[in-house]
């Protein structure tokens, strides 16, 4: 179990606690996080469950795959610290986990 | 006009087995996509990765069900519509007019959307300006490539399609390719290639750059480009391309008084029909308590969804329960011959 926080654009913050093996895409969606559409349901094949992640975080995430970078080019204002919130799997590790949702995800 | 009994919208595996259930009791309909091809998800999301829980196909990719399910509906001779978006409705007494983005107008008894998430549209540059320019000097398409003759073209991306047009456009033009990282996603051989011709001096790159602002009046004047570490670079430009791959996005539909939460829409179980009488949803884009977003679950919405538009369809007749094993009218609107 993690606690996950979501801070939205218009500055709401949302800490919610999520199941190990789930992806913290699934975490947003599950609680209605606003933001995350994740229209392809976690296939790595939209962008729409794009989170910049907090700096001191980068390192301590699972490494991207191949293919999500190719998949962030498309995402909405791509940044150094961009994830897609589907790659990222929750486990006791991420407890703490800090993203900032864009403004848009499209 | 184009009269038929029902329109689908949207051509994805739901959209064509709704088709075929509907040619199985006998009506008619026509299908509008506003993909280049019929398949949907299945073909632009996933064409080649597997999917293990159709029933009774242990295993088959996006494509290979997409080629199925047009060869099961091939008896009915479904008209197809692609590259169009639906946009208008209105209801003529009993009968609903349709009309779509490049002026397609249907006369219909019945609406089946078959929709997915939304149609798929290019992504748009997240800089607000770009708005102003788009059809005229900025584009997410090319139809026309003559108008780019000797002129300076920026393109953004750096997938496929901003690779190849950079390179075909570099022969004719002036191209500037920008792209946010040093990585492309687009063929190997082409990233070589735009390499080569940046080192020729025919083409510029520059990567990790992306747009910052977008200058001019009524025409592109220049695009400010930003690099990761903050430096900024002026581009003169007459025309801007981007390409950013696909979004889906639920448009117009919107606006037509469906009931709607959370990009879904609303329907009862019985028969996929939504607040309004003679529009039904059906799969991804159709919800109800217990729903699963699953191809298998879009079959069977399909199959109730066609028996619900035959009333509107044929409302002097009573439909028949039949199976296709046995009906005699269901094999003859197969074509099948004994």
């Amino acid at each position: 179990m993690a606690k996950i926080t979501f801070n939205t654009h218009d500055n709401n913050t949302y800490t919610v606690d999520v199941q190990n093996g789930l992806t913290v895409m699934e975490g947003a969606v599950q609680n209605d996080i606003p933001g995350i559409d994740a229209d392809c349901g976690g296939g790595m094949a939209c962008a729409t469950c794009h989170v910049y992640v907090k700096e001191e975080w980068l390192d301590k995430l699972p490494a991207k795959e191949d293919g999500e970078e190719d998949m962030l080019d498309m995402a909405f204002e791509p940044k150094s610290n961009s994830r897609l919130s589907c790659q990222l799997t929750v486990s006791d590790n991420l407890d703490g986990l800090i993203v900032n949702i864009p403004s848009k995800q499209g | 006009m184009n009269k038929t009994d029902v329109l689908i919208i949207g051509a994805g595996p739901t959209g064509l087995f709704c088709a075929h259930q509907l040619g199985i009791i006998g009506l008619s309909c026509e299908i509008v996509d506003n993909l280049d091809k019929a398949g949907g998800q299945c073909i632009e999301l996933y064409p080649d990765k597997p999917i293990y829980d159709i029933p009774a196909v242990p295993e088959c990719t996006g494509e290979e069900l997409t080629n199925n399910l047009l060869q099961q509906i091939k008896p009915f001779n479904v008209k197809f519509h692609s590259n169009e978006r639906v946009e208008k409705l209105k209801k003529v007494e009993n009968r609903w007019h349709v009309k779509t983005s490049g002026g397609v107008e249907f006369d219909v008894a019945a609406i089946v959307i078959a929709g997915g998430v939304g149609s798929f549209e290019p992504r748009k540059f997240p800089v607000k300006d770009c708005e102003k320019f788009e059809g005229n000097s900025l584009f997410y398409s090319i139809k026309d490539k003559s108008i780019f003759n000797d002129k300076t073209i920026s393109i953004f991306g750096g997938g496929d399609s901003a690779l190849d047009w950079a390179i075909e456009l570099s022969n004719s033009s002036k191209v500037n390719l920008i792209h946010r990282r040093d990585g492309f996603s687009g063929a190997e051989s082409s990233v070589q290639k735009v390499k080569e011709l940046n080192e020729q001096g025919k083409l510029n790159l520059f990567t990790k750059y992306q747009m910052e602002t977008i200058v001019g009046d009524n025409k592109i004047d220049c695009v400010k480009i930003k690099h990761d570490e903050g430096e900024i670079k002026e581009i003169k430009s007459d025309y801007v391309l981007g390409f950013f791959g696909l979004i889906m996005q639920l448009g117009p539909i919107l606006d037509w008084g469906l009931n709607i939460n959370k990009k879904t829409i609303e329907v009862n179980t019985e028969s996929f029909e939504t607040n309004i009488n003679g529009i039904f949803a059906i799969g991804d884009i159709c919800s109800y308590p217990g729903k699963l977003k699953l191809i298998l679950s879009g079959f069977h919405e399909g199959a109730l969804a066609a028996r619900g538009c035959f009333k509107y369809a044929k409302p002097d007749e009573k439909l028949r329960f039949e199976f296709t094993t046995t009906s005699k009218a269901a094999q003859e609107r197969l074509g099948i011959k004994k």
